[in-house]
């Protein structure tokens, strides 16, 4: 940047006095900004448990072999497991042993579980399908049905289905209350530009008499407004922060896997922060945009 | 000689209204010094405006540095506008900037530098005799000393094109002298002026001037001496 343009920009900031324009457009954006950093982190954290939902689900079926003789049950299990791993696309057949079972059903059962065998509890295999071969689904029950007529298939991604739309569905509604939010800001930038030249009519009508282009007079409200917005911007983010951050701190203390995947991590942190000077930004743009589109219209 | 400024057959009316000014022709040669007069409601101001590009005409020709400004595209008017100073009738000052800024703000549009804006500004306000009011807000200001600092933001940049409306109206009559002394120097510099005034007195103060009257929104020129400008030629200062 040369000298010249260096002071010429230093000299069009003193057309019209320093600071900012009055009135509540600060508050206006600080209210606006704390509600779109509110949704983006929504959106933010119930995009990343989407995510890591859809891959602890993706291809992984759990089947059950519920047969009252044991022996039975036993073959039709390494039958099952046998049989599982020689199809294409699953990655890997496991057996969940007994003591893993009766591990998991002992908060639901007591300890009625652990009484020796007389309770008996179906055989569970674990299987693991690579990326992309669901439609394999088809090719295990049918051999399922001709090795082990006991077992069921219990598909997670298809009993977590609804579970995984409605965070879809969540994840896109912060998605849009963002864009909305964004185009709020956007016009409040344009009422509150529209206001201002009133306000400074006679002003602009003498800058332009004594030979100031629309794009210097567009300059002298760009600059304030981006300080406005900039300043309502930081406002928002520094009240939205905590309050994501407590949420974040009450959701890590469900302990659940899926619920502490909402947490956010530090480049999510990151891309909120930009968030104000994103809206500064628009509001440049918003203003400009104003400013020259009324200077053309009334001279 | 080039004439600066040249009218056609000029109307101007504002709306649908009556012609405010009508058949207007005449021409000021480049380095000439005119008064306008004619009774309050003549048309000065409105002429002015044409002059100063506030207005553009309803019907005729207007040149300007021997350009047509009727048709001059907006984009090229604040170039055109930067030759041009003006003193308003009603000084339009800005209000909430000090006088210094007000007289600065000529040169600030042009992109000057502030150093030699500060030297610039600080010699004209003390010219004016504004020295110790550099940082005083218009409001604060009489009457006549607003019309001072009006007429220092007009004089500042040095036009080629002086365009000043009842410039004296305020002031008594030394500052009066002082300051028409200050068009004289200007357009011995080489600049075009142009006073409108009701004060018989001004006019007999510049010997070498030439008086246009205006008499309800017409040129009252039985002689013709307008039409046929005949203003002594003056060395062009070289400008900016
Ligand atoms: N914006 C406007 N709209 C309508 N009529 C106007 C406007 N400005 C001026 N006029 C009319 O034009 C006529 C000439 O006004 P102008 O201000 O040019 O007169 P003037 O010679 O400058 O008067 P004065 O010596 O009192 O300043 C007046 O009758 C005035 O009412
Ligand atoms: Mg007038």
């Amino acid at each position: 940047m040369s000298a010249a343009s260096t002071a010429m920009r230093a000299s069009n900031r003193r057309l019209l006095p320093e600071g900012r324009l009055e009135g509540p457009l600060p508050w206006l954006i600080a209210i606006m900004m704390f509600l779109m950093v509110l949704a983006a982190a929504l959106g933010l954290g119930l995009g990343r448990a989407a995510a890591s939902l859809a891959d602890a689900l993706a291809g992984r079926v759990t089947v059950q072999i519920v047969e009252g003789d044991p022996r039975a049950r036993e073959a039709q299990a390494r039958a099952a497991q046998s049989e599982l791993g020689r199809i294409a696309g699953i990655r890997a057949v496991r057996r969940v042993d007994d003591a893993e079972m009766r591990a998991l059903l002992e908060p639901w059962l007591g300890n009625i579980v652990n009484h020796g065998d007389d309770l008996p509890l179906p055989a569970m295999i674990d299987v693991d399908i690579a990326p992309g071969e669901q439609w394999r689904l088809a090719a295990i029950g049918r051999t399922l049905a001709r090795i082990a007529p006991a077992a069921r298939i219990d598909d997670h991604g298809r009993s977590l289905a609804p579970l995984a739309g409605l965070i879809a569905s969540l994840t896109w509604l912060a998605i849009a209350i963002v864009l909305l939010m964004a185009t709020a800001t956007g016009f409040v930038v344009v009422l509150a530009t529209r206001s201002a030249l009133d306000t400074h009519h006679a002003t602009i009508e003498v800058l332009h008499l004594l030979g100031a282009t629309d794009s210097q007079i567009a300059r002298l409200f760009q600059r304030r407004i981006a300080l406005d917005a900039l300043l309502g911007g930081a406002i928002g983010l520094a009240c939205a922060a905590p309050v994501i951050f407590l949420l974040g701190l009450r959701l890590g203390a469900l302990g659940s896997e899926l619920a502490g995947t909402v947490a956010l991590w530090p480049a999510a942190w990151l891309l909120l922060g930009a968030l104000p000077l994103a809206g500064a930004g628009l509001a440049t743009i918003a203003t400009r945009r104003t400013v020259l589109g009324a200077l053309r219209r009334t001279s | 000689m080039a004439s600066i400024v040249q009218f056609e057959n000029v109307g101007l009316r504002y709306g649908t209204g009556a012609e405010i000014l009508s058949d207007l022709s005449f021409s000021l040669a480049r380095g000439s010094f005119h008064f306008l007069t004619g009774p309050s409601g003549a048309g000065k101001t409105s002429l002015l405006r044409l002059l100063f590009l506030a207005q553009r005409p309803s019907r005729g020709l207007i040149r300007l540095f021997g350009e047509d400004i009727v048709t001059l595209p907006r984009d090229r008017m604040p170039l055109f506008r930067r030759r041009i100073g003006v003193v308003f009738q009603d000084f339009r000052l800005i209000p909430y900037l000090s006088a210094y800024d007000n007289v600065a703000l000529p040169l600030r549009v042009a992109g000057v530098d502030e150093a030699e804006i500060a030297t610039a500004v600080n010699e004209m306000l003390a010219w004016v005799g504004l020295g110790s009011r550099a940082s005083a807000r218009p409001a604060t200001l009489s009457g006549g000393e607003q019309q001072r600092v009006a007429i220092a933001r007009a004089v500042i940049a040095r036009p080629e094109l002086l365009v000043a409306d009842e410039p004296t109206g305020n002031v008594d009559p030394d500052m009066a002298g002082r300051l028409l002394y200050l068009f004289e120097a200007l357009n011995k510099l080489g600049t075009t002026v142009i006073v409108a005034t009701h004060d018989v007195h001004l006019l007999e103060r510049v010997p070498d001037a030439r008086t246009i009257r205006l008499d309800r929104g017409r040129l009252d020129d039985p002689a013709g001496i307008v039409r046929t400008d005949i203003a002594r030629p003056l060395p062009r200062r070289p400008l900016r």
